[in-house]
């Protein structure tokens, strides 16, 4: 069992930079009205592969949103986290100034794709004509640390510093890994996950995953849950938070829009989406445990939804093997569906949908999902109101990691 | 309240040889594994020298599948790994699989694997909208970074919590802290903690070369990596892997597992200064040192040794040796500090859990590994770097700490037999 206090780690600030919005009013307002996004890529060199649908983010100006200094010597995948952390930080009420005491806030973000346009760039510039040619940001633009390390340096922040780089549920392991830092004491962790996988040469190297979903209508390439399940469509964009020390938090008066209660994390195995069930009912059950939390008390689920026919199958089984009956009564729900999924950022925006959709009292639905084929009771449609206090958000990834994260509405843990 | 970590099996690839016999003994010896590259023409790079692994996937009994299909640095990594098993003795079919957890760690990844394809792909660079049909099969496997993780959790059937860290170049000592936490937080029983690096590649090279951070001396590879030298002049690239088993102490007692030596503490914070230069002040550095030790209830004049990051850069060395001397005070001038990089390079992410095993080792043989090349002082680096000759010594309490692009500022406390522990 987990000797890590539960209930301390608050979210104090989000910021998103998705495919459909980015302000986290319009994404609500988005996802409330189930709008789909996904739409043929234009981003320059793609148009000849055979992956044309996917969630872009275009309503995005890195030169109005980051410092010249920094745009250079970054890929867009930091370009949106970078973007993220500064709307994450100014809803949090720690977004002017430098810290009062700078390793009091770190930094913590998954990766999933690092800086493939800017790696592809600087490729191109050393094989079509010489490694003199090579620039030098290539060795802090590409890897997987460029987000976290850019953070820490634009806002000041020395506190523990960290990269998860996953696939996609790595995403709820970022969030957990802060919120631990949190129990460990420290004052606040900018967390999450932006990706930018949507270059040409990043494209090609996703086209070997057998679940990617290469149908070319837009509102027909997502549907998990359906007969119809022919994959997932991937995304760019992600989220970052503010999880922040609850008691701190409350000093500060700041709002705290829910606390992080419990997480717990599986491997099954690449691929293996029957043995996902297990690992995703123990990953459940974990983070239950973690959090002090009965199935029942669960009001919302978001699911991975991978559009894979055996995942789809193995996560509404998992969803039923840890919660019991209420599995099948609970509202579930995946607004990724109407914007992609954006790897390690995919389970962030789920979680800033889930404190949303706890401070609204409304389940977004699943867009472009009709007729589902499993016992869930998955909302679809239109936004379904609803008091929700508890939120559990559900991730797999790609290479066979399972993660669940409990999540609590601000309002009900005051003290 | 947390929970006691022990290390209870090791396993390294590195330059000069596979295993931790091989390995201890290019350490021991005081020899270096720096030469000319090999693995692919250098020509045109101003560095062209590497420290290489001569390394023989069937020799040493890698799985075919992985043979024939994984990145070098995944299959560094499943040989390190079979050694640290075997080496613990735990038999992981009768474990609970959920209990077993897998972090390791890489800097780049598969990025050796994603320039050779992105080389077929482009015509050679020439073109951005580049043709798919000309890439291999596998190549997702290179661009998703958990691969590794997985492949290793995979082998020993692990089903708990599995993650890759990539921080840079304190990857590999940041993989070994968030398996000790996980371990001690009680989240997993035993865990493969570790990293991983294959970055001896074009692209690679040509970006160290472009901020002028790796060693031009190719005319003298063998003498080229000077940690804390007053001629030193850039770090030399390495490559490898090394896993250690992690397991919560009472477990490892109870099947009566040897007990290396525990994890005594673990920190991590950023610079927030500069994503590749460093300070001459070491603060933050010597704030991991110092949290570290408070971990562990550790007064700063036990330390024995320091297994630094020396990477043989410039600032490295000054910032490294002002962080130190503030962490330990005037103790520092009494406690040795050494550069396994001046023998096996700096293999970026990996190297942080290759230098664990080597302070794994060093407990072991109760002896300091030497910094080779170590001639002539230089006046901001004034501490006992233990030139050339590997020494004798008490060793209870050893810090090895790592400075990463970034900023990431790691250290990692080993308590051995005799050693303050929580």
């Amino acid at each position: 069992m987990s000797t890590q206090r539960p209930g301390r780690a608050a979210v104090t600030g989000i910021g998103v930079i998705a495919p459909n919005a980015t302000r986290v009013d319009a994404y609500w307002k988005s996802l409330r009205e189930g709008l789909g996004v996904l739409d043929r890529i234009t981003r320059e060199g793609c148009d000849h592969l055979p992956l044309r649908v996917a969630g872009e983010v275009r309503d995005f100006d890195a030169a109005a949103l980051i410092e010249e200094r920094f745009l250079v010597q970054t890929d867009r995948f930091s370009h949106f986290a970078m973007a993220a952390a500064a709307l994450a930080l100014d809803d949090a009420g720690l977004g002017s100034g430098d810290p009062a005491d700078p390793y009091s806030i770190g930094v913590v973000t998954a990766a999933g794709s690092g800086g493939g346009e800017f790696g592809q760039r600087e490729l191109q510039k050393l094989w079509g004509q010489g490694s003199k040619f090579v620039g030098p940001y290539q060795s802090i633009a590409w890897f997987y640390a460029a987000s976290t390390g850019q953070i820490s340096i634009r806002g000041g922040f020395k506190g523990p510093c960290g990269v998860v780089a996953s696939d996609e549920a790595g995403g709820l392991d970022a969030v957990a890994h802060a919120a631990r830092a949190v129990g460990r004491g420290t004052g606040a962790v900018v967390v999450g996950a932006a990706e930018a996988p949507l270059a040409p040469y990043s494209m090609v190297c996703q086209l070997g995953y057998p679940d990617l979903s290469t149908v070319e209508e837009p509102d027909r390439a997502y549907r998990p849950f359906t007969r119809a399940a022919c994959g997932f469509v991937p995304a760019e964009g992600g989220a970052m938070l503010v999880v922040e020390d609850e008691a701190q938090a409350r000093d500060r008066g700041t709002a705290v829009r829910a606390v992080v209660a419990g997480h717990a994390a599986t491997f099954t195995g690449a691929s293996r989406w029957e043995q996902s069930r297990e690992g995703l009912a123990r990953a459940i059950r974990g983070a239950l445990d973690e959090a002090g939390c009965a199935p029942e008390e669960i009001d919302v689920v978001f699911a991975d939804a991978l559009g894979v026919p055996e995942a789809d199958r193995a996560e509404a089984l998992a969803i039923a093997d840890a919660l019991g009956a209420h599995g099948t009564r609970v509202p579930v729900t995946a607004p990724k569906t109407g914007i992609g999924r954006a790897y390690c950022g995919a389970p962030l925006l789920d979680i800033a949908a889930a404190v949303l959709a706890m401070e609204h009292g409304q389940v977004p639905p699943t867009p472009n999902v009709f007729d589902i084929c499993h016992d869930l009771d998955l909302v679809m449609s239109r936004a379904r109101p609803a008091e929700l206090r508890t939120a559990l958000v559900l991730s797999r990834g790609l290479m066979g990691s399972n993660a669940a994260l409990v999540l609590r509405r601000g309002g009900d843990c005051a003290r | 309240m947390t929970r006691r970590v022990a290390v209870t099996g090791i396993g390294v690839v590195a330059p000069g040889g596979t295993g931790a016999a091989a390995f201890w003994d290019l350490l021991a010896g005081g020899r270096t594994a720096t030469r000319g590259i090999t693995l692919f023409d250098p020509a045109g790079l101003r560095s062209r020298i590497a420290a290489e692994c001569d390394f023989d996937p069937l020799a040493h009994g890698l799985d075919p599948e992985l043979r024939d299909h994984a990145d070098r640095y995944i299959q560094f990594a499943a040989v390190a790994a079979e050694e640290a098993v075997s080496d613990s003795g735990l038999d992981t079919g009768q474990e609970d699989p959920w209990r077993i957890g897998v972090s390791l760690g890489s800097a780049v990844g598969g990025t050796t694997r994603l320039e050779h394809d992105y080389v077929l792909v482009s015509e050679g660079g020439q073109r951005w909208d580049v043709d798919h049909r000309a890439a291999e099969p596998q190549l997702h496997l290179a661009f998703s970074p958990s691969t590794l993780a997985s492949v290793v959790a995979e082998q020993f059937g692990a089903k708990g919590p599995v993650q890759t860290v990539s921080t840079g170049c304190t990857s590999g000592l940041d993989a070994v802290g968030y398996a000790f936490h996980t371990v001690a937080e009680g989240r997993a029983d035993v865990c493969m903690a570790g990293a991983s690096d294959s970055p001896i590649s074009p692209i690679t090279m040509a970006c160290f070369d472009a901020i002028k951070a790796t060693s031009p001396n190719n005319d003298d590879p063998e003498h080229a990596s000077r940690p804390f030298d007053a001629h030193r002049n850039g770090f030399v690239m390495g490559e490898g892997a090394a896993v250690l088993v992690l397991e919560e102490y009472e477990h490892a007692r109870a099947r009566g597992a040897h007990v290396y030596c525990e994890i005594g503490g673990y920190a991590t914070y950023g610079n927030a200064y500069h994503m590749t230069g460093l300070t001459g002040e070491g603060l933050e550095m010597a704030r991991a040192i110092d949290t570290t030790l408070d971990q562990a209830r550790l007064d700063p004049t036990l330390i024995d040794y320091v297994n630094a990051h020396g990477s043989g850069t410039r600032q490295n060395d000054r910032h490294e040796t002002a962080a130190v001397k503030r962490s330990l005070g005037a103790h520092a001038y009494d406690t040795p500090m050494s550069s396994i990089k001046s023998m096996v390079g700096h293999s970026l992410g990996a190297i942080g859990a290759i230098e664990v095993v080597a302070c794994v080792l060093a407990i072991t043989h109760q002896v300091v590994p030497p910094t080779a090349n170590y001639e002539t002082p230089d006046p901001e680096c004034d501490l006992d770097y233990v030139p050339r000759t590997a020494r004798p010594r008490k060793l209870r309490n050893v810090l090895s700490v790592g400075s990463g692009f970034g900023g990431f500022q790691s250290a990692v406390l080993l308590t051995g037999p005799g050693g303050r522990t929580r």
